[in-house]
């Protein structure tokens, strides 16, 4: 128990210190999973639609793959993004591997299926007869997505959360593609595993409060969002 | 007549191997109420939205304004206003619902809130505009759909059974409601229904949908007082339906044998022609044995009642005589001709209520 409560009291001694290491490596977590969060977002989404409203065939087959996507192994994602990043790979001369950028491509690989599949269920939830309904008030394919998304909000935000929270708590890809470089491509997560095998337990605890209290303060954000009353 | 407004040219649509619709010609004339009546199933709400551009038919082609519509369907949506069986409000208050077509339509804001004023005031919503539209009953949340299509100030009002759902007493002060728009507006409106009495109601014209195929168009008299074929005569409530003959013909006045009985009908057939004898129950008049019977009816049965079943506001009777025959009657003349089973009645009703459709016996 002293072991977590010095990690609370150095938790809070390193936010209110200013320590700059610490801003450096939650900016970096929260640069590089909202990106990937974002990315994931815009690919669900397209994803979602395309499956709930154009219901092509294989579309059972698709959600298949997408909910089992919801179970990849992060570090079987982050070996392939990084055989394909590799100097030798297909991707190689883009010269992306150990970078941020390389890891928002592993974490958005990792929450595009989660925000995929619970898009889909969410639109699938939806009256069908309600996009005819749009459509019929004089939606464009745009217009309709979009009042469509605003009525499935409440489940699309939970699948907002849902992929953030793959991402920001993902460590084996981002170590793997990244490189776990200081002052580039480390996050909260890979410095925790880094503390903890340098055995500075009261670091690592201190890290992980802060990880925890960053996701809070978002998915708090995210929820006050989702809960709102639709604007008139 | 006036030049259609919107033309169905040899629509087909097909799913699968299934043919689901098949109209080779259908007119919607400006101004006109067009219902569209069916049992369900008969490919009603296909019609509807190959009409209203959300489904695109196998083959054929939509004129609207004797133009064809090809390419993107927006601009020819936006002349138009579709209001469903389910209210398929959207998550925010009435006057938001009312106004959202008006929004994605890009009217300005001040023609926007005049029109959202006049219509949620005609449907009786004005009191609601600040509700969410989650909190509405059926009622009013289906006369926020109306408002929500009127307000668009469509050239075609397209309604797919938009009171199938809601409890008598709505149903009824939505309909008057609606027929008053109706009757001041003279949108063109097709409105689509399995319920006879609505589209009595609404209809200038009645086009009768059975199995994918409009099998009448004419007025409601027409199709309810002459239906073309014996399916068309039984969903329009036409209850006698039997097999015949004409057996002698005598300015316009025919002698049909059916069974052992004749009755004679008012007909343009020939001579010998096999027909089906149709009769609606509320053309049948029934008697006392000892009453005087009516002395313009042309036909007088002697008959026996089978069953008795109160069916709304009157009574259903089966009679019998030689052949089954259905007749509605008061609550009161069942009283006073105190009628049970197996009690003996005359059944009277005129030549001109009997209509004859051509039949070649099965």
């Amino acid at each position: 128990m002293d072991l977590i409560w010095d990690g609370v009291t150095e938790a809070l001694r390193l936010i209110f210190s200013g320590d700059s290491y610490v801003y450096e490596v939650t900016f970096t977590s929260l640069l590089v999973s909202g990106s990937a969060t974002l990315i994931a977002l815009v690919l669900g989404l397209s994803i979602a639609s395309f499956l709930a409203f154009r219901a092509p065939p294989g579309r059972t087959l698709a959600l298949s793959a997408f909910n089992a996507g919801m179970a990849l192994p992060p570090v079987a994602v982050g070996l392939l993004v990084s055989i394909m990043l590799w100097r030798t790979g297909p991707l190689g001369q883009l010269h992306l591997l150990y970078s941020r950028t390389a890891i928002v491509i592993a974490q958005a690989v990792i929450a595009t299926p989660v925000v995929a599949a619970l898009s889909t269920a969410a639109l699938q939830g939806l009256n069908p007869n309600l996009r005819l309904q749009v459509l019929a008030l004089g939606a464009s394919r745009w217009q309709a997505a979009l009042l469509l998304f605003r009525e499935a909000r409440i489940s699309l935000l939970a699948a907002a959360m849902a992929g953030f929270g793959a991402a920001i708590s993902e460590v084996g890809a981002t170590i793997m593609v990244g490189g776990n470089i200081k002052g580039s491509t480390r996050t909260l997560t890979s410095a925790i595993v880094l503390e903890v095998g340098q055995g500075d337990f009261e670091t690592a605890i201190a890290l992980s409060f802060i990880l925890l209290g960053v996701i809070l303060v978002l998915v708090t954000l995210f929820t006050v969002l989702q809960q709102r009353r639709p604007p008139a | 007549m006036s030049d259609p407004l919107l033309q169905l040219e040899d629509i087909v649509v097909e799913r699968g191997r299934r043919r689901i619709l098949e109209v080779p010609s259908l007119d919607v004339l400006p101004n006109e109420v067009l219902a569209v009546v069916g049992p369900n199933g008969a490919g009603k709400s296909t019609l509807l939205r190959v009409i209203g551009q959300l489904e695109r038919p196998s083959r054929g082609k939509v004129l609207f304004g004797g133009l064809p519509i090809s390419g993107n369907p927006l601009p020819f949506r936006r002349r138009m206003a579709l209001v469903f069986q389910e209210p398929l409000l959207l998550d925010t208050s009435v006057e938001g619902n009312v106004r959202s077509g008006l929004s994605l339509r890009g009217v300005p804001a001040n023609e926007r809130q005049r029109r959202v004023e006049e219509w949620t005031a005609r449907f009786g919503i004005s009191r609601l505009r600040r509700r969410s539209a989650r909190t509405l009953s059926g009622g009013e949340a289906q006369r926020t759909s109306l408002a929500r299509a009127m307000v668009l100030e469509p050239e075609i009002l397209l309604l797919d059974e938009p009171f199938t759902s809601l409890d008598a007493p709505t149903r009824e002060s939505l309909i008057d409601d609606l027929d008053a728009v109706l009757t001041t507006k003279r949108v063109a409106t097709v409105f689509v229904t399995h319920d006879r009495t609505e589209a009595l109601r609404l209809g200038d014209r009645i086009a009768v949908l059975m199995g994918g195929n409009v099998r009448q168009l004419g007025t409601a008299a027409e199709v309810f007082s002459s239906p073309v074929d014996s399916e068309v005569a039984s969903f329009v409530g036409v209850e006698t339906i039997l097999p015949g003959r004409i057996r002698q013909l005598s300015a316009g006045l025919a002698s049909v044998a059916v069974g052992d009985n004749t009755i004679e009908a008012a007909t343009e057939l020939q001579s010998g022609a096999d027909v089906l004898v149709c009769l609606r129950p509320e053309d049948v008049i029934v008697s006392a044995l000892a009453d005087a019977l009516p002395m313009s009816a042309r036909n007088h049965l002697r008959a026996t009642v089978k069953r008795v079943r109160p069916s709304g506001p009157y009574v259903r009777l089966e009679l019998d005589a030689g052949f089954t025959l259905v007749a509605h009657i008061t609550k009161q003349s069942l009283e006073e001709l105190a009628l049970s089973p197996g009690s003996n009645a005359v059944a009277s009703f005129k030549a001109t209520a009997v209509h004859l459709i051509p039949h070649r016996p099965g």
